[in-house]
């Protein structure tokens, strides 16, 4: 499968009081046509910030890409003049926020919203465009789309708003989907619908998607491949099965044991769950090793100093930590 | 894949606007405001054709108190020139004025505002410092000033009035932007690719209305003030009526005729606690948690 976006080595920095804090470093992903990438890790990891870097959304000043290159079926984003990356943002590449119930305008219809979309990338009538509109809703799930396309988003719950935000996502027919956290403000039902419907689409409309989330459970059920992120960095990357079943990074094992299990503990003395000690560490104080070593079991001298570089478990998996050299010298 | 519950089915849709007309409607300050406002235009608008007394003409006795004499109602001033007569013609060039800067007022200040507002940065610190400027200056006096070196026509008054006025809307107007561009719809609409003006104009502005509308109802009622004002001191334009004016030219006759400065004490009064009424509660009506206190 050809690949439709290729981020290489993607350096981003942002200028804060603090000192100057590099929330990308030296990231890759690439995604291939027609299938759904996961990207995890916890908060503050720069999983929103590849989003944004990819849209050209990083609010500047203060951030800036300093360096890397991210590119689209071959063109280069990174270098594009605004005007032309405003004619590739919505239509070819699209994105999903993660609040539904702030990221409609409250002023005008759903309806309106999605055929601003449409009339702002197509040559079409405003009333094609509305119509256009009518047909998203209904693509997403949303009873008597003509009547609801006439509602404005403070009438409509979390998930239906969402379920807008999806249609208004893909009006123009994207390459790319970008879902940054699409159901972390939606409750369980409600997520597991949301999914249902993302996993749906890609596969009637072939739109590749990137899936930023914490959880674990929605990554094993939907992704093809999954990114691991940690301070900026991409620590592991591979088969949604590979990273799952044979994780190699050691913060990729904490996050699959943090996961709750229904079955675990009747009566055995497990009643904690697990957690992985300590905090990502201020992104201004990142010294040369590596990021995860100050939370690491396996801490060796070298990770202090150096800082590991991706290496390969296997054609698809790859891995950033020294543990994988070590192994292959045993 | 079905999601709602049918309850939720064929409800007619209701615009937010639609939902302030309707608390206005409720809201007992605003409707008070409305009448008013309509009796005041109506007695401005409709009087010429009824009481049709020229009010430059001299008709009677200077300073007839009122009720002496059956045709001069409300009496005369000190040139026994008919008050009634120059309440209703006065009312309309002093609305005129209100009318004419209020909106002056709101479309520099909204034009500056938004646009340091959005942009921030270098393009903010210019813009709020010329703000500043405006502001400290002395506004009455700098209106005085622009009169005096124009000719003092209810134009020139009404322009003075809308350049000394704007720096409150521009504040207002840049702090609406400053919150609500961090806002994720203006983020997403970023990321449908609309351009900037787009997003000031069609996506942040519509969402920072409603203060502004608030406070353009009470900047009319302010610039009427403010014409008031000027024509009491004698800077009006002396070709044409107006109820500041009056009181400008009845100051000296405080003491042997109070109606002279009484009535159109009143009508402004009138006018501009109308403008406040509607001000107090289109507030109510948009803020629907205050109501409830």
């Amino acid at each position: 499968m050809s690949v439709v976006l290729d981020v290489k080595d993607l350096v981003v920095d942002f200028k804060t009081r603090a000192g100057n804090a590099r929330v990308l470093n030296q990231v890759s992903l690439d995604l291939r046509e027609g299938e759904i990438l996961g990207i995890v890790g916890e908060s503050g990891c720069g999983k929103s910030m590849t989003a944004l870097s990819i849209m050209g959304l990083i609010p500047n000043p203060p951030g800036r890409i300093t360096s890397g290159s991210i590119s689209l079926d071959g063109q280069e984003l990174t270098s594009m003049p605004a005007a032309k990356l405003r004619a590739i943002r919505g239509n070819r590449i699209s994105m999903i926020f993660q609040e539904p119930m702030t990221s409609l305008n409250p002023v005008f219809r759903i309806g309106d919203q999605i055929s601003e979309s449409v009339l702002l990338h197509q040559n079409v009538s405003k009333k094609e465009a509305w119509k256009r509109a009518v047909e998203m809703l209904e693509l997403v799930g949303i009873p008597e789309p003509a009547v609801r396309a006439r509602s404005y988003p403070h009438e409509l719950s979390g998930g239906m708003r969402q379920r807008v935000m999806i249609g208004l996502a893909l009006a123009c027919k994207p390459k790319v989907l970008i879902a940054d956290e699409p159901t972390t403000a939606l409750d369980v039902t409600v997520q597991a619908q949301i999914f249902d419907l993302l996993k749906n689409l890609q596969e009637e409309t072939g739109t590749a998607i990137i899936l930023i989330t914490h959880d674990m459970g929605a990554v094993a059920e939907l992704a093809d491949r999954v990114s691991v992120m940690y301070a900026g960095h991409v620590i592991e990357t591979g088969s949604t099965r590979q990273i799952l079943d044979d994780p190699r990074h050691p913060y990729t094992r904490g996050l699959i044991s943090c996961v709750p299990h229904l079955e675990d503990n009747p009566g055995d003395e497990r009643p904690y769950l697990e957690e992985i000690e300590g905090v990502v560490p201020p992104l201004t104080e990142l010294g040369t090793g590596c990021a995860f070593a100050p939370r690491c079991k396996h801490v060796m001298d070298r990770c202090l100093t150096t800082n590991p570089v991706i290496g390969r478990v296997s054609q698809q998996h790859s891995v950033a930590c020294h543990l994988l050299k070590e192994k292959e010298l045993a | 894949m079905t999601v709602t519950s049918d309850q939720n089915l064929h409800i007619s849709s209701q615009s937010p606007l639609k939902e302030v007309a309707r608390a206005f409607r409720q809201s007992w300050a605003g409707m008070l405001g409305l009448v008013l406002l309509f009796l005041v235009c109506v007695f401005c608008l409709a009087g010429p054709f009824i009481y049709m007394v020229d009010p430059f003409e001299v008709i009677w006795a200077p300073l007839t108190p009122p009720g002496e004499v059956a045709n001069v109602p409300l009496g005369t001033d000190y040139l026994g020139r008919d008050i009634l007569a120059g309440l209703i013609h006065g009312g309309a060039s002093t609305l005129f004025v209100g009318l004419v800067a209020g909106v002056l007022t709101m479309t520099i200040g909204i034009l500056v505002g938004s646009i340091a507002g959005y942009y921030g940065g270098m393009v903010d610190e210019a813009l709020m410092r010329l703000t500043e400027f405006f502001q400290v200056l002395p506004a009455l006096l700098f209106a005085m000033v622009l009169v005096t070196l124009f000719t003092p026509s209810i134009y020139v008054v009404s322009i003075a009035i809308g350049i000394v006025s704007w720096p409150a809307t521009a504040r207002l107007t840049r702090a609406e932007f400053l919150r609500i561009r961090n806002l994720e719809y203006v983020n997403a609409a970023r990321s449908i690719g609309a351009r900037n003006n787009r997003i000031i104009w069609r996506v942040i502005l519509p969402n920072a209305l409603a203060p502004l509308i608030v406070s353009a109802t009470l900047t009319v009622g302010i610039a009427i003030l403010f014409e008031a004002g000027l024509s009491f001191l004698g800077l009006g334009d002396p070709n044409v009526f107006s109820w500041g004016m009056m009181i400008g030219a009845g100051r000296e006759y405080i003491l042997d005729g109070w109606w002279t400065i009484s009535f159109p004490g009143l009508m402004i009064f009138l006018t501009v606690l109308g403008f406040s009424l509607i001000g107090d509660g289109l507030n109510d009506a948009f803020n629907p948690k205050l109501r409830e206190r």
